[in-house]
């Protein structure tokens, strides 16, 4: 396993019970992982969801999730907490000049299509509140 | 040298050369003007953007017993029911009842006309709330019901005013954000919003409104449908550029069409936040290339394409006919534009990309026959320009 530094971007999903545990100091000090959180809602006694990118080995990374999943957290690597619905996007490209970090964009600028890429998205919601088709939403 | 009567034979045969006005741009420069204007029958303009001025009329048929509505919603959005019995008129930007608009700002404006007319086109069910004061033979008062676009009589759209010929480019030089039709605006012009299919748009392509007129066949939102008059605000009396070109509003269509014909993908309620609801829709419109010169007019590109940008902080609510400036749609495109050597990021209302995939499918509907062409019964008014609201002083 390789020792160069990689991140991933991760949904952590808890179910009610499992917000009281300093998970992101157990992250940091106990598998050396740097943690860059983009959106939290974590209530007491209500399911909450986490947005977070870490980085590290992949070694780290992996025991990192692992010990997230032993508390009962759900991790989800494909659906992030931003979700663009390919149907429902008119196309019309308001959304670029308001998205810091080209998470959406026009690649083509012949044909201007809109290409999402989540692994960009830092989840600040500014498109949210551009979009005129609702195409764009939050799971939280 | 070719008149609608030749071209409409050449579709009905199959053997029409048509090209989108994108493609044509480069097939004149390949081919030359002369050759290519013998070869090319069919130039495909289209656009896709929020068109406020848009609405629908519906007839419902009648209950039993039967209702004279006199006030009536369509999923809580009022409808205009001074038309007849069970007629009424939705229009676009029309919000759902209780939305607070802008009493809490922005607002949201989720939900209204434009949405309803989307669904509608959908095939999706819609509530209907009508009221009435009865009368002897229309006893019915009251009346609560779901229904389709397939159980009503008609659904026919009406756009009084679309195919704008150009539009401004707008900024904000204010030092708070503001909320307009052609969307949220950074302050102090850290971006601008724009809204035309620029080379692709209709008018553009037949600035002078040869071909283009009363009674022209249209494709609109997937429905053959029609140009019923100039539309409103049509003022084609303004600054024009490179082939004659406006730079600024300058000319608009009003088009109507049959709504159980259209495709959902090309009607769509449109919000736009702090301003309201307006509704979204393709069009495509022919341009048969009668001469040389009505193909010089198609080879128009983004980059002679010119744009008036206006500050929609002070000079345009306070109408000041201030402009600070112009763009090309090329510059638009790209993503930000240069002014007064600011970089300014640019981000469009109106889809380019469904602009071309309209121009493609009417393309395809020509080549294959389907769809035929039209000669104007009636031209546009070529001078003419908008007056402003006249106030009465007391
Ligand atoms: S949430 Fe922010 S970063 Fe993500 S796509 Fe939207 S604007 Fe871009
Ligand atoms: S603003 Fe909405 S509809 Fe327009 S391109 Fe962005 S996601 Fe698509």
């Amino acid at each position: 396993m390789s020792t160069e530094p990689i991140t991933r971007k991760l949904m952590l999903y808890f179910p009610e019970c499992e917000t009281e545990k300093p998970i992101v100091y157990h992250l940091v000090k106990d598998y050396d992982l740097i943690i860059n959180i983009f959106r939290a809602r974590v209530t007491p006694e209500e399911e909450g969801y986490l947005v977070l990118d870490v980085t590290g080995t992949e070694e780290h990374i992996l025991q990192g999730t692992e010990f997230i999943r032993s508390l009962g957290i759900r991790i989800d690597a494909v659906n992030k907490g931003l979700a663009w619905d390919e149907n429902k996007c008119a196309q019309c490209g308001s959304c670029v000049p308001h998205c810091p970090t080209n998470a959406l964009s026009i690649p083509d600028r012949n044909t201007m299509e809109i290409v999402f890429n989540t692994e960009e998205c830092i989840e600040c919601l500014s498109c949210i509140k551009v979009c005129p088709f609702a195409a764009v939403s939050s799971l939280f | 040298m070719k008149n609608i009567e030749q071209i409409n034979d050449k579709i009905s045969s199959g053997k029409a050369v048509v090209l989108t006005a994108e493609e044509v741009i480069d097939y004149v420069d390949k081919k030359g003007l002369d050759q290519a204007a013998r070869e090319v029958d069919v130039v495909t303009t289209a656009t896709f953007g929020p068109m406020c001025s848009s609405g629908c009329f519906l007839n419902f048929g009648h209950s039993k017993p039967k209702m004279r509505m006199t006030e009536a919603w369509l999923d809580d959005v009022s409808t205009y029911a001074g038309v007849a019995a069970v007629d009424l008129f939705l229009g676009a930007t029309q919000l759902q009842a209780n939305d607070p608009a802008n009493r809490d700002y922005p607002g949201d404006f989720r939900f209204g006309g434009g949405h309803v007319m989307e669904k509608l086109v959908a095939g999706e069910e819609v509530q209907l709330f009508a009221l009435s004061y009865g009368t002897d033979e229309y006893p019915l008062k009251e009346l609560r019901t779901t229904f389709t676009i397939n159980d009503l009589n008609q659904c026919i759209m009406v756009n009084p005013r679309n195919c704008y010929q150009n539009y401004n480019v707008a900024v904000n030089t204010s030092d708070r954000p503001i909320h307009t039709y052609l969307g949220y605006l950074k302050p102090q012009m850290k971006n601008c919003g724009y809204s035309s299919a620029g080379q692709l748009s209709p008018l553009l392509n037949d600035p002078f409104y040869r071909t283009i007129g009363v009674g022209t066949r249209v494709w609109l939102a997937g429905a053959q449908g029609h140009v019923y008059s100039e539309g409103t605000q049509h003022s084609p009396t303004c600054e024009r550029g490179h082939l004659g070109v406006p730079s600024e509003g300058a000319g608009t269509l009003a088009l109507t069409g049959d709504m159980k014909k259209m495709l959902p993908e090309f009607v769509r309620g449109v919000s736009l936040k702090g301003y309201g609801v307006s509704l979204s829709v393709g069009v495509g419109i022919p341009i048969p290339i009668l001469d040389e010169q009505m193909l010089l007019q198609t080879t128009v590109r983004d980059r002679d394409i010119m744009a008036q940008v206006i500050d929609y902080s002070t000079d345009y609510p306070e109408r000041t006919g201030r402009v600070l400036g112009s763009v090309s749609y090329e510059e638009l495109k790209s993503g930000s534009i240069m002014l007064d050597g600011k970089k300014i990021e640019a981000g469009g209302l109106s889809s380019y990309s469904k602009a071309r995939k309209i121009a493609g499918i009417l393309q395809e509907e020509i080549r294959s026959g389907q769809f035929l062409l039209t000669r104007p019964i009636a031209p546009l008014p070529l001078e003419q320009s908008m007056k402003p609201l006249k106030e009465a002083s007391s």
